[in-house]
């Protein structure tokens, strides 16, 4: 499904999306994430994966500011998104999250139509000029999200009526539909089928010729199947960063070691 | 006497406890196997004092002042209630002579009568203290010959606890029952008299009838179309004022709101919920009423003194925190995760709540405002205080209205003959009253609970 | 996968044009506005209800003082008989010791001027002379109320720069008042009677002894009935009752129960107990038994949910050791959800003491002088009281009104903060 050779001449050509440097989270008193430093590069796809409770997750909500939604979360250290620091006080948040977009465990589609959940985004930032702009971008999100041809002739139901595979897709196809340069996926498969789950890793796999995609997941077979990047979390520390493939067969930290080969997870 | 009674029946229970335990112990002090402990021997001969003294003592008070009034009427000389319009009238005069309220002369045969009804109550109750004894006696010998080595006494007070919860749970259906009976009852004997369509269709609420046959009084009309019409407009008011500001302040405590704002609003929006009508009531009438016709006149509108505006506008006080828990709720919800979708789009808060959150939470808002509704048309205070008594076909707020709860309080305040219609149509309009509420209740209750399903 | 778009022929938003820029600061106006929106909501409630409690606190605060007058009264035999000292005409004896305060004033003015002195004073003096015969012929100094108007003069209600015509004291019965005043016969102390006296026609005298001893026989009533029927349907309706069509009807009659309109439940009271039972009218424990049925789903609901919240491991442990079922419940979870359900019955006894309208339609608001003996003579309630006072014409009684508001909100404040202590104070979270 990939080829690995082509990837890594990819990687090598491309540049930095996001950098972060020395992040910190605290929810209250407790430190969730300890001093990670890491550049996920554009048109590829990185894992993050680890143990449940490794603080992936809070990690990956940092990059879109989801964590200033919970009051007890202060987050310290720096990301840059293009080199722009995202939690300057000039960014505004609601503007980051339209060029960061997301995609969450347990598909949540909004009770509306499924037309009216992908145009969503774009109505809300303004994408489209006319009816015929937006029917423009709601079919290209929803080809995007490989959901085109299942939908197409019942875009006015609603779209808690698809199956959770096709919901899931949805929901990414509204997040493609506000053209975000990154995707953050958090367990996108998790709540999935085994046919669904190939379904989304397969789309996945072609998001990333347009966008850099991060995904957390449980499943490292996942993470080997989709990503080409791998960063290893535990305990709050990012343990290990490098290709997916080294990671995999060479890894450098007793750590990612022992839970590669299932003593830790 | 009826503290003598119950301290009576009391300690014949507790008596029987101690008596029947310490026979039992003394049972299984000669060596024999008891099958039960002793204090269940103790507990049987308690309740079984205890239950049927406390139903028969409860019943005697409820329904003695019937007999004695009965026995009363019925010992009055002949043709003395012949050339009375009412007895009614003549047998609560009796009842205040007897209470020692003498007002003007009353004729002899009344102050007899009094007497009388003082001797019968005296009697009635020395009576009642002397069957609380015998019946306690009884059931405690009676449960003393029980106490037996064989005997399943545990058993035996299960059986008596599980029947008296049952009897406590058909309780609530009798009440419900009660209540439909009695205005069913009443209902039917105010139809009788005033045709239903007349009821129903009519356009004159006019119900001052002559009491006595003396009395100078217009005819009397029973439509209750303008008394509806009031209730809507009040209701409509108190509505139409709190679902914004309640809708309003729970979308603010939900989304905007920091913790500590949170935990100091939320008891203080409470407070207004704990406050009794009456004291809306006298609100109404001492200081939102006069301002309104204060701010009326300076606009040159003219403002009836006991405005539907007054009585809405402080209906509406009332149930603001009641709606605006229930938004709260609702909002509260939605699942995390649908919020987190709009956020994670770009979306601001005000988007996220008006275009996903509160779409999704619209069933379990509108079944809190239904609820509010029935409780708009059922509040009796603060209309009865502030609200007008003339019924209006009229849909102006300014203007006074009268609503039916109003109506089925004046109609009843004071002395009431069970066979005049004004009286048994205030127990029409109960009937009407409990019905629409019932429906609106049962609708609600329905919207709300499916909603809960749909996210649970 | 051949469907990949070809959307890239519409260049990517440029976020930083302004075009998007004016749009997103729209959008924030637009979430400051409804933030604004909401926040003035909740601001509009508490000025509601801080409008309210000022009302009731600046204008009941007068009533818990009244005015008073201290005269020296000459007792002589003439007005009253040694051998009959209840029977003497203390009104003759008032109005003498007006006459020896104002010796100058025209015989005319007296009577004006007796009425500087409330009603009550001629009781108050009969009280003290059939205590003590032995005071006839003596003149003794008695501190009585004044009647109602000098007490809004007091309490500078009256304007007395406005036309004499338009109100009810003349220019000379202000001085005389003045007068008195200056002589230091006049005092405010605290409103004793306010809570000794029972209702009465004159501001001045009407307390709230028999309101509040009425609402109390009512809810002592409604407790010992509500109470144990509440908990008796709770226990069988939670841990004992079978999952049947029967056990659903109670519980929606029930749910629906707690949303009948108060005025209703006085109905079926002036329905069943006054008119087929023929019980007092105007009694308390008419009113309790009212109370009682109100009162009874909402006990029932949260000794349901106290009951629920008792972890089912307590019971299995329970039963593990052989219990009976009933010994279970009533040895220990019972037990265990008490701080509940005695949170949920002092809210619903709050909720009945506030209740007005089913003890009007039993008769609650009877006109009664003394406060009641036992829960089956005639009474008023505090709130009927309240709606009695409400509807008096009386300047005296509009502060009154207000102060027995403030003596009805006090009492639910109490048993609040009764409910929130033992909430904290026993509630046990599993």
């Amino acid at each position: 499904m990939y080829d690995t050779t082509r990837t890594e001449t990819a990687v090598s050509q491309q540049d930095i999306k996001i950098s972060a440097s020395n992040v910190q989270v605290f929810y209250g008193d407790k430190q969730a994430i300890k001093d990670v430093n890491v550049g996920i590069l554009d048109k590829t796809v990185t894992a993050f994966i680890g143990p449940s409770g490794c603080g992936k997750s809070t990690f990956l909500r940092c990059i879109n500011r989801m964590n200033d939604t919970i009051d007890s979360a202060r987050i310290q250290g720096e990301i840059r998104l293009d080199g722009q620091d995202i939690y300057d006080r000039r960014v505004d948040p609601v503007q980051l999250r339209a060029r960061v977009g997301m995609v969450f465990q347990k598909p949540n589609p909004f009770p509306k139509s499924i037309y009216d959940n992908v145009a969503y985004g774009p109505r809300i930032h303004g994408l489209a000029r006319n009816k015929a702009d937006l029917d423009g971008i709601v079919e290209a999100a929803l080809r995007g999200a490989a959901l085109w041809n299942e939908v197409k002739d019942r875009l006015a139901e609603p779209g808690t009526g698809l199956s959770g595979g096709q919901q899931q897709r949805l929901c990414i196809a509204r997040a493609v539909a506000t053209s975000p340069e990154v995707l953050l996926m958090d367990e996108p498969c998790s709540a999935l089928d085994p046919i669904a789950t190939s379904q989304v890793e397969e789309l996945i796999d072609q998001l990333r010729e347009r966008y850099s995609v991060v995904i957390v997941t449980h499943s490292m077979q996942q993470a080997a199947r989709v990503s080409q990047k791998t960063a290893f979390f535990h305990l709050g520390n990012l343990v290990e960063y490098g290709d997916t493939d080294d990671i995999f067969t060479r890894p450098q930290d007793s750590r990612t070691e022992a839970y590669i080969s299932g003593r830790i997870g | 006497m009826t503290g003598l009674a119950f301290a009576l029946l009391l300690s014949a229970s507790l008596a029987a406890y101690m008596i029947n335990r310490r026979a039992a112990l003394a049972l299984r002090d000669r060596g024999e196997r008891l099958h039960s402990l002793g204090m269940f021997h103790g507990l049987y001969g308690l309740l079984l004092i205890l239950v049927p003294a406390v139903v028969v003592t409860i019943l005697w008070i409820m329904l003695q002042n019937g007999v004695i009034n009965t026995l009363t009427m019925s010992s009055l000389p002949d043709g003395a209630l012949a050339d009375m319009a009412n007895p009614q009238l003549v047998l609560s005069e009796i009842q205040s002579l007897a209470q020692g309220r003498v007002f003007g002369t009353p004729e002899p045969w009344k102050l007899e009568a009094a007497e009388r009804m003082n001797d019968l109550r005296a009697n009635s109750a020395w009576l009642m203290v002397a069957v609380v004894a015998a019946l306690s006696a009884i059931l405690l010998l009676v449960s003393r010959r029980q106490v037996a080595a064989a005997f399943r006494a545990r058993q035996a007070v299960e059986r008596i606890v599980m029947g008296l919860m049952i009897t406590c749970s058909l309780v609530a259906v009798i009440v419900t029952f009660g209540i439909v009976f009695s205005l069913v009852f009443e209902s039917i004997r105010f139809f009788q008299m005033v045709p239903l369509t007349e009821f129903l269709f009519g356009t004159r609420w006019e119900p001052q009838m002559p009491i006595r046959a003396d009395q100078i009084a217009a005819e009397g009309a029973f439509g209750v179309l303008p008394v509806f019409l009031g209730t809507l407009v009040i209701t409509f008011v108190a509505i139409a004022i709190s679902v914004p500001i309640g809708l309003m302040s729970a979308i603010y405590l939900n989304e905007f709101a920091d913790r500590r704002f949170r935990a100091v609003a939320k008891p203080i929006l409470e407070l207004l919920a704990g406050i009794p009508t009456v004291v809306y009531g006298f609100f109404a009438i001492l200081t939102v009423a006069p301002a309104l016709r204060a701010w009326g006149a300076a606009l040159g509108i003219p403002v009836a003194p006991n405005t539907a505006l007054a009585a809405g506008g402080v209906m509406a006080i009332m149930l603001i925190p009641f709606i605006s828990s229930f938004a709260d709720d609702a909002l509260s919800a939605v699942p995390r995760s649908l919020r987190d979708g709009a956020i994670a789009l770009g979306a601001t808060r005000s988007e996220t709540v008006l275009n996903v959150l509160f779409p999704a939470a619209i069933p379990g808002i509108v079944g809190g405002v239904l609820l509010a509704v029935s409780r708009a048309i059922g509040e009796t205070m603060i209309v009865v205080m502030a609200a007008g008594l003339i019924a209006k076909m009229t849909l102006n707020p300014l203007d006074s209205v009268t609503t039916v709860t109003v109506q089925i309080v004046t109609l009843l305040i004071g002395d009431t003959a069970f066979d005049s219609p004004k009286t048994l149509a205030a127990f029409a309009l109960g009937l009407m009253l409990f019905i629409v509420t019932l429906f609106i209740n049962i609708l609600a209750l329905r919207i709300v609970r499916k909603y809960r399903e749909q996210y649970d | 996968m051949t469907d990949l778009p070809n959307q890239r022929s519409k260049p990517a938003p440029t976020w930083s044009s302004d075009e998007f820029k004016g749009r997103l600061a729209r959008r924030h106006r637009k979430e400051a506005g409804l933030k604004f929106l909401g926040l003035a909501a909740i601001m509009l409630a508490f000025l509601m209800l801080g409008i309210l409690l000022w009302t009731l606190i600046s204008g009941g605060a007068q009533a818990f003082r009244q005015t008073h007058v201290t005269l020296d009264v000459p007792v002589s035999a003439e007005m009253v008989d040694a051998a009959d000292p209840a029977g003497g005409n203390y009104r003759g004896v008032i109005a003498e010791a007006m006459q020896a305060t104002f010796p100058e004033a025209p015989q005319e003015r007296m009577r004006a001027l007796s009425g500087i002195v409330s009603n009550a004073a001629q009781f108050v003096l009969r009280d003290r002379i059939v205590e003590d015969p032995s005071l006839i012929g003596q003149t003794i100094q008695i501190r009585v109320p004044v009647s109602d108007v000098y007490d809004q003069l007091k309490k500078g209600n009256v304007d007395e720069l406005s036309d004499e015509s338009t109100r009810r004291l003349s220019d000379a019965d202000i001085a005389a008042f003045r007068q008195l005043e200056a002589e230091g016969r006049i005092t405010l102390p605290f409103n004793w009677a306010l809570f000794t006296q029972a209702d009465s026609r004159f501001p001045e005298l009407a307390g709230l002894k028999g309101a509040i001893i009425g609402s109390a026989y009512a809810l002592l009533v409604c407790f010992l009935i509500s109470f144990p029927l509440g908990i008796g349907a709770a226990i069988y309706l939670e841990e004992f009752a079978p999952k049947t069509r029967f056990s659903d009807i109670i519980e929606v009659n029930i749910n629906n129960l707690a949303a009948v309109p108060s005025v209703v439940f006085g109905l079926l009271g002036l329905a069943v107990f006054l008119n087929w039972f023929g019980m007092q009218r105007s009694a308390p424990f008419v009113g309790g038994l009212v109370l009682a049925l109100m009162t009874l789903p909402t006990i029932i609901i949260a000794t349901r949910a106290a009951l629920k919240a008792v972890p089912p491991s307590i019971r299995e442990a329970a039963l593990g050791v052989g219990a009976s079922k009933q010994q279970v419940v009533f040895g220990h979870v019972l037990p265990l959800a008490m701080p509940g359900i005695l949170t949920g019955t002092i809210i619903g006894l709050a909720q009945a003491l506030g209740e007005t309208a089913p003890l009007l339609l039993i008769g609650m608001n009877a006109f009664v002088t003394s406060a009641p003996s036992t829960p089956f003579d005639a009474s008023t309630a505090l709130p009927t009281q309240i709606f009695i006072w409400a509807d008096s014409p009386e300047r005296g009684f509009v502060a009154r009104t207000s102060a027995a508001i403030l003596v009805l909100l006090g009492f639910l404040v109490l048993m609040n903060a009764l409910a929130i202590y033992l909430r904290s104070k026993f509630e046990r979270r599993w």
